[in-house]
């Protein structure tokens, strides 16, 4: 069991959930996140005094998929969220001991 | 008494009221969002606290006879304040709607004020300062300006709408304001952005529409001074919004919804004095100077390092300035006989002059008696909340409320329309509501 984190562009979410969709995930987290990566900030003015702003607003997704499932998660979200330009975001992926759905008491796999 | 002034000049008074409530959405925009409540009651509250005031007092010590710098107080409690016309005031609408169009400029000008001290001050302090501004700044003002006998109207300076009374007096007390209280924590070291420019915007807009009854209604009368004052309002506004976005796009090539917001109201607020006294070209001019003027001037407390959190000096005390002395310029008898000749109608200097009398006045009067209001305030009550109650916002620690209550945990409502399903069972509510005794 994997827990896939992605931290994406807010408007590329619809795309992402899609293509997860697609490859038969069937729930997801998303939370609003700020940050920043190489891309830094970007400016705003006000009456003419500027804020350099450099967290921006981001989305963090994530998805628990089975080890045989985590080259089509990653694979579904670099599609649904690449733009090609500076801060489309990053995957990455982390081991996960243990998973249990809260109404049944299903464990593993079968809490998914 | 004339029916048709009396029609006009009570939904004139309406439209001013209604410039209240814009002016707290344009102000309440530009504020941070865990201060935009106190700052929306700062405006609505003063409308509620200057109703009643300027009929148990204020508008005696404004408009009944007097000296040349007060009025008495024969009309305390709107004695003698009566369904008949008073001649000295207005020949042909009862003296009641005179009073009433006076007593929402009266409520307007320190809700202006608020701007400067947005986001720090104590609910108390600003109750307190607005009751005793009314009566020490305001009322004395109104009465040199417009009632007669009054000094500044003896002398022949013209403001036909409050330039000197409503704007640099506001714009003034706004700058001793910023400078007693002080800055906001913060200021100039992180980012203090505003929160909703959508409110702010509207609120332009509402201000944009309530000036015409500010400006055309008076003329105190449905006439065609009042259409000339419509039109003079209309083109200045729509310049000044030109001018400020040129200002922007000049800077950054860019423009911006705050700089048209602003520009509209720099425009209203320059061509106040001037709305009666000039034609449309001359309006224009005074509209697209005020927009660019004010653009530069709200950058100026930057430099001087007060804290006028929402540019009540850059705006109203600069702008109601510079409208004020154009006046001298672009004033021509030949759109009102009652004005006067500026310096491109052929009146020479003389009329500039007594617009600058008026000016340093209005300056030096509302700045002094504003400080030391705010100095004996602050002796009382203290100005300032404490730290903790700045940093967790004044809708919270002086009001008790958010303004921004969303879904619980921020959780997303689906659309019904997309075709979800509702939820077959749902979990019981954890909040109890108070019942009855069953039994």
């Amino acid at each position: 069991m994997k827990l896939v984190v992605a931290v994406i562009k807010p408007f590329k979410l619809e795309e992402v959930k899609a293509a997860l969709e697609g490859v038969g995930v069937q729930g997801l987290t998303v939370t609003d996140a700020r940050g920043f990566g190489r891309q830094r900030g970007h400016t705003e003015v006000y009456r003419g005094a500027e804020y350099q702003v450099e967290l921006l607003p981001k989305t963090r997704i994530e998805v628990l998929a089975d080890d045989d499932a985590v080259s089509d998660v990653v694979k579904a979200i670099v599609d649904g969220a690449r733009t090609g330009s500076i801060g489309d975001g990053k995957v990455w992926v982390v081991g996960v001991e243990q998973t249990l759905r809260i109404r049944t008491g299903e464990m593993g796999g079968d809490a998914l | 008494m004339d029916s048709g002034d009396t029609a006009f000049v009570l939904i004139s008074a309406a439209l001013v009221m209604f410039m209240i409530p814009g002016l707290a959405l344009f102000y309440g925009g530009m504020v941070r969002a865990k201060n935009v409540l106190a700052t929306v009651m700062q405006s609505f509250f003063t409308m509620g606290l200057v109703s009643v005031l300027w009929v148990l007092a204020a508008y005696s010590l404004a408009f009944a006879p007097g000296n040349k710098f007060i009025g008495g107080l024969s009309f305390l409690g709107f004695s003698g304040v009566g369904q008949e016309p008073n001649p000295d005031l207005s020949a042909t609408i009862p003296h009641i709607a005179y009073a009433c169009f006076q007593l929402f400029f009266a409520a307007i000008t320190p809700a202006l004020i608020t701007g400067a001290f947005a986001e720090r001050m104590k609910f108390s302090a600003f109750a307190l300062f607005t009751t005793l501004w009314l009566f020490l700044v305001y009322a004395p003002l109104a009465h040199w300006v417009w009632a007669p006998g009054g000094w500044l109207r003896e002398l022949g300076a013209l403001d036909f709408a409050g330039g000197t009374v409503v704007h640099m007096n506001s714009g003034f007390a706004a700058l001793a304001a910023a400078i007693v209280i002080g800055r906001r924590r913060g200021f100039l070291k992180e980012a203090m952005v505003p929160h909703n420019l959508t409110l702010t915007i509207l609120g332009a807009g509402i201000l944009w529409f309530g000036w015409f009854g500010f400006n055309a209604g008076s003329a105190l009368a449905a006439n065609g001074l009042a259409a000339q004052a419509f039109i003079a309002t209309n083109t200045a506004t729509g310049a000044a919004v030109l001018g400020w976005c040129l200002s922007d796009y000049l800077r950054r090539r860019k423009t911006t919804t705050l700089g048209a917001a602003s520009g509209a109201v720099a425009g209203l607020v320059a061509i106040t004095p001037a709305a009666g006294y000039v034609g449309p070209m001359g309006s224009l001019a005074i509209g697209l100077a005020a927009g660019i003027v004010c653009a530069w001037a709200v950058g100026l407390k930057y430099r001087a390092g007060y804290d006028d959190a929402l540019d009540v000096v850059g705006v109203h005390a600069v702008g109601g300035m510079l409208g004020a002395l154009l006046i001298g310029v672009f004033a021509d008898t030949a759109f009102n006989s009652a004005g006067g000749d500026g310096l491109l109608a052929g009146g020479g200097l003389a009329l500039l002059g007594k617009q600058a009398v008026a000016v340093v006045a209005t300056l030096v009067f509302s700045f002094a008696v504003s400080f030391g209001i705010l100095k004996l305030v602050d002796l009382v009550v203290g100005l300032r909340v404490s730290e903790d109650d700045e940093l967790s916002g004044l809708d919270l620690s002086q009001h008790e409320e958010v303004g921004y209550a969303f879904a619980e945990g921020g959780g997303v409502v689906s659309q019904v329309a997309a075709g979800h399903a509702a939820p077959a069972e749902r979990a019981p509510s954890t909040v109890r509501v108070p019942q009855g005794d069953l039994g």
